[in-house]
């Protein structure tokens, strides 16, 4: 996918936070004998700075448990997370705080984010003291309301005393934002950030986050259920299902001509006005089934019980993913079926453009 | 077997001998709420959640309540069925339940004493709760826990409600061995189906469902969205249909009702609140949500917040978000009039001032979609 | 879920804003003022009394009942009863309290560890506790109070706390497990926090109820094993408590010879104050779940008073207009305000479940 992304991405900056093929298994059963759930297999991704890539999948999926391993919340199985290319670790304190000063996450749920039982500024404060190291009652207090004004919380001095339950969910949601980047990180990872607001307030999150990606140069990772909300802000997309990227690439070409099935039955379920309600009224069939197994123990496509294309050799070998003439990467065995306009370019599997980088000789 | 019978039941019936007249005379609402206005009292102080609204649901309709949180339209549909606690207070209003199962004038809900709403609530008007884990009882299986709703209101020996129950699964597309399944084994769409059909099991006329697929992924959400159209036409039950976002309503809802600080806003159908949005608030929010086809639209969004509910302004309570305000929206009084009066009335607006041909240059908003 | 800006039942947050006292529930208030009538005695009884408690006349043999003179009667001995509560009230409550505060900090201390720390100190701990809570605690305390050579107050309420943190430690230790997974955690270590300082900022403030609650039902539990335990004889009887008074009435055979002003004051001071302490236990838990305050929280609409349970009371504008014109009584039935009364019933289940789930 290198040469077309990387075009289409000449506004962005340099890869600040990279993930190489990484993994994470939950053992099911007490010790380490019962079955394994390989919530997170194989994913690579990179975070530029300025640039917003978006995971999009199901409950389930491991899109969050992808941004907890970047987030340095969750341990790794296998694989590898890199900051400017030195691969972190984050045993001791000090290197998790020194970390944290450059990776910051922004919570689904802004009403169990904050803790009840302290003021907007003891969020804020916090940060400040611990990260920036800024001296003195007053500094604090100059730097606690410049971050309130980035989320235009203002005036400022009116929110700081207030406690979390004093604020409607658009404003709790602000405030998870200004203290995460109070420490003024590089890379900011938005899990589900609005995904339990209301509509109308939803567009005024997304607007703050691409505002503040901008002014901030922040290197974003935004994870969603909602491909649409995906559209709008990111410039790529990866779509997971069952704990594996089945297709990536530019946000446009992914949602507007989706080649790996499960992404086309993303796409069209989601809600369309436009139809005014055809598909539903005319009652065109979705192949009914359940949240995809990340067990282990399925050892072809995960998503072949799903699928409309699915035969034998889904259901035995799993589809490597690999780069299509349009400028994607896809993992699914019948491309010519399913997307006839997506020519996958090569057969030679190829996990994923992050493996493509660690074969280059520096 | 079971299948047909509870095929069978609804408006094959209906058509009828004693409901003839009131069917060719245009028939009338199943649930009709008028003028209804409700408040929470707190010592001398009112919060105004709903104000003086009128909604009639036909049968055999789904008509969509839309609106942000806080805009009353939970509160309308509860209040209406009188499940709200005190302090909550019902002033002002009407709330007419014409079911074929009632005398032919139709039953006042408002007049009900506490043992006949038992009567009627879940047996003729029955709720589908947002979040199927919290309604459902975590220690029953899913199997008794229909059998209790059958229990209270139908009599039926045990053969014959495992024959429903089966049904009921059938229905709404789960297997039946999930009878014996405790709520947790569940995955949350089949949950919601679970409370579907649990709502659905003693055939009630109306059906309310409160935002029944805001938890769930957008592929169940489809599935189940779906399977409400299709049991909707064959049982032929009427749907109030809550929720906040109104991309949905458009392909589900026959109508949409619009509500904002505790006023309808706007009624329409589906296709006239998508081309011909006459409301403000109503454009706001179909420019909230990104679409997923066609071009990129530049988004706009609502600015500000939904106001205070205890202290309200005078006039439209829209107008301190409102591009199109003016001075004269201080004098609105709220009542809907036909947006087109050479055309028919079904498609009402309660502001006086801004028709659907009318522009205004909107606030360009910097998403990635702007550029 | 979206929030609800007009909350289905109008309960005031539960916040740190400064409340008023009447604003806490009923059972709270009535046994904070019990208990704090208590711990004024234990301060200032002492100053209070008018009497040397331990003093005796050496003329008298047997109890002489309430007088102007000994307002709550005398002893056997001659000693005024009514100097001896005001003496003794200090040490049963300096037992209670100490034992409370020493059995709360090792609940807190081992429930928290264990909860938060997880694994195999939180199996370590685990154990503990439930090795000493299956303890049986009144046989154990009569057999190391039995062996010690002096059985100071003191040194009760130090057995007392260390046979009775367990209950405690076990209820914090679930809070804090259930405290653990909250996103508020993984933020606060977002922020770069140590786990001591999250401990302690962040988990513990959410358990300030929880914990009040754990200590005043431990001061309960010590405060009434102490009496009985001097009752019994193996206290501190060198000094007065409201268990040694009972100890020593019932050495002087009071019930036999009729004399209720001896052991009946110190009986009744026991019942009371564990009753105040009860009430505010029950109270600090409605403080502190505010589900357990709406399940009986009425609301008094238009003259009448509606519980929960009712259906949504209808109140006309109209009739409120009336309202003025007539007595609040009259009013009440002209308003057509129908009380349907009858025990909790199949509908209820609906009306439990939209609290959760309302929105707007």
């Amino acid at each position: 996918m290198t040469e077309q992304t990387k075009t289409s991405e000449s506004a962005v900056g340099d890869v600040v936070l990279e993930a190489v093929s990484i993994s994470r298994d939950y053992y099911l059963g007490r010790g380490r004998s019962g079955p394994v759930l390989s919530a997170v297999r194989d994913v690579s991704l990179s975070l530029y700075r300025r640039g917003v890539v978006a995971i999009v999948g199901e409950s389930g999926s491991g899109k969050s448990t992808v941004a907890r391993m970047l987030a340095g919340q969750e341990t790794l199985t296998s694989g590898e997370v890199r900051l400017d290319g030195k691969v972190v670790h984050l045993k001791h304190r000090r290197a998790f705080r020194a970390y944290k000063r450059e990776v910051q996450m922004v919570f689904q749920d802004p009403f169990a984010s904050l803790n009840s039982v302290h003021t907007v500024r003891h969020h804020l404060e916090r940060p400040i003291k611990i990260h920036r190291g800024i001296q003195g009652k007053q500094a604090i207090e100059e730097e606690m309301y410049r971050l309130l004004t980035l989320v235009s919380m203002t005036p400022p001095e009116l929110f700081l005393p207030k406690y979390p339950h004093e604020l409607s969910g658009g404003q709790r949601q602000r405030v998870a934002i200004a203290r995460a980047i109070a420490a003024s990180p590089r890379v900011l990872l938005a899990d589900e950030p609005i995904s339990m607001l209301d509509v109308s307030i939803r567009l005024d999150i997304l607007r703050l986050l691409s505002d503040l990606r901008e002014t901030l140069e922040l290197a974003m990772l935004y994870i969603t259920h909602d491909i649409a909300s995906a559209r709008y802000v990111a410039d790529e997309i990866l779509v997971m299902y069952a704990g594996e990227i089945v297709e990536r690439g530019p946000a446009e070409e992914v949602t507007q001509s989706p080649a790996h099935p499960y992404t086309q039955l993303l796409v069209s379920s989601a809600p369309n006005p436009d139809a005014l309600g055809s598909s539903l009224k005319t009652g065109t069939k979705i192949v009914p089934g359940q949240a995809g197994s990340a067990l282990s123990s399925i050892v072809g496509c995960r998503f072949s019980p799903r699928c409309p294309f699915a035969d034998e050799q889904c259901r035995t070998t799993r589809p490597p993913i690999v780069p299509t003439n349009d400028g994607r990467l896809v993992a699914c065995w019948h491309l010519e079926q399913a997307a006839p306009s997506s020519v996958a370019l090569t057969t030679k599997p190829r996990t994923t453009r992050a493996k493509k980088v660690l074969e280059k000789p520096d | 077997m079971a299948d047909a019978e509870i095929n069978e039941t609804p408006r094959a019936s209906r058509s009828k001998k004693p409901h003839v007249a009131r069917e060719v005379s245009g028939t009338l609402p199943v649930f009709d709420i008028q003028g209804l206005s409700i408040v929470y009292r707190s010592g001398a102080k009112d919060t105004k959640a709903v104000t003086n609204v009128d909604l009639a649901l036909m049968p055999g309709e789904i008509v969509g309540l839309v609106g942000e949180s806080g805009s009353g339209k939970s509160t309308l549909a509860y209040g209406a069925c009188r499940l709200l606690r005190p302090p909550a207070i019902i002033t002002k209003g009407n709330v007419m339940y014409r079911g074929r199962r009632v005398r032919e004038e139709g039953m006042s809900v408002l007049d009900q004493s506490r043992s006949e709403l038992r009567e009627i609530r879940w047996r003729e008007i029955a709720i589908v709760f947002q979040s199927a884990m919290n309604a459902l009882n975590p220690v029953l299986k899913v199997e008794d826990q229909l059998f209790d709703v059958m229990d209270a209101h139908l009599s039926l020996s045990r053969t014959e409600k495992r024959e429903r129950a089966e049904s009921l699964l059938d229905l709404v597309g789960i297997a039946r061995d999930r009878l014996k399944s405790y709520p947790f084994e569940l995955s949350g769409g089949m949950r919601q189906r679970i409370m579907i059909a649990m709502a659905l099991a003693v055939d009630p006329e109306v059906v309310i469902m409160d935002e029944p697929t805001t938890a769930l992924d957008v592929v169940v959400q489809r599935e189940i969205l779906s399977q409400i159209v299709e049991l909707k036409d064959r049982m032929g039950f009427s749907v109030l249909f809550i929720t906040h976002d109104l991309s949905l309503l458009l392909e589900v809802a026959n109508r949409i009702v619009v509500m904002y600080a505790g006023h309808i806003v706007e009624v329409g159908t589906a296709e006239q609140i998508h081309r011909e949005p006459a409301h403000p608030y109503t454009r706001g929010l179909l420019n909230s949500f990104p679409s997923l086809h066609g071009p990129r639209r530049e988004l706009a969004g609502i600015p500000g917040t939904p106001p205070d509910l205890s202290q309200l302004p005078p006039g439209c309570p829209f107008m301190p978000r409102c591009t199109f305000a003016t001075e004269k929206c201080q004098e609105v009084d709220m009542k809907l009039s036909p947006v087109d009066a050479s055309k028919d009335a079904v498609h009402t607006t309660a502001c006086p001032f801004v028709k659907p041909e009318d522009h205004v240059a909107q606030v360009n908003v910097r998403t990635r979609a702007a550029k | 879920m979206s929030t609800s800006v007009i909350p289905i039942t109008a309960v005031p947050p539960v916040g740190k804003s400064r409340r008023k006292f009447s604003s806490y529930p009923l059972k709270a208030r009535i046994g904070a003022i019990i208990v704090g009538v208590f711990v004024l005695l234990a301060i200032f009884g002492p100053y209070l009394a008018p009497f040397d408690p331990s003093a005796t006349k050496n003329t008298q043999a047997y109890p002489v009942g309430p007088n102007w003179t000994h307002l709550l009667g005398t002893t056997a001995i001659g000693g005024d009863v009514l100097s001896q509560m005001l003496v003794g009230i200090r040490a049963t409550v300096f037992v209670g309290l100490t034992a409370g505060v020493i059995a709360t900090f090792l609940s807190v201390l081992v429930g928290v560890s264990s909860g938060f720390l997880g694994g195999a100190s939180d199996e370590g701990l685990s154990l503990l506790t439930n090795a000493v809570l299956v303890l049986p605690a009144l046989p154990l305390l009569v057999v190391i109070l039995g062996y010690l050579p002096q059985a100071s107050n003191l040194v009760t309420a130090f057995v007392l706390s260390v046979l009775g943190w367990p209950w405690g430690a076990r209820v914090i230790r679930a809070q804090t497990l259930s405290l653990r997974r909250r996103d508020f955690v993984a933020a606060a270590r977002e922020t770069g926090e140590s786990t001591w300082r999250i401990i302690v900022s962040e988990i513990i403030p959410n358990e300030v109820s929880l914990i009040a609650a754990s200590f005043v039902g431990t001061v309960l539990y010590a405060i009434l094993t102490s009496v009985a335990l001097t009752f019994l004889g193996l206290g501190d009887l060198s000094n007065w408590s409201l268990g040694s008074m009972l100890y020593w009435s019932q050495n002087g055979n009071a019930i036999t010879l009729g004399a209720w002003w001896w052991y009946l004051p110190p009986g009744l001071a026991v019942a009371f104050l564990g009753m105040g302490l009860v009430l505010l236990n029950f109270g600090l838990d409605e403080l502190g779940n505010p589900r357990l305050r709406d399940a009986t929280g009425q609301h008094k609409i238009a003259g009448h008073v509606w519980r929960p349970a009712d259906p949504t009371p209808v109140v006309r504008d109209s009739d409120l207009v009336k309202r003025g014109l007539f007595t609040r009584g009259f009013a009440a039935l002209r308003q057509g305000v129908r009380p349907v009364r009858s025990s909790v019933a199949k509908g209820d289940d609906v009306e439990t479940t939209i609290k959760g789930n309302a929105d707007g």
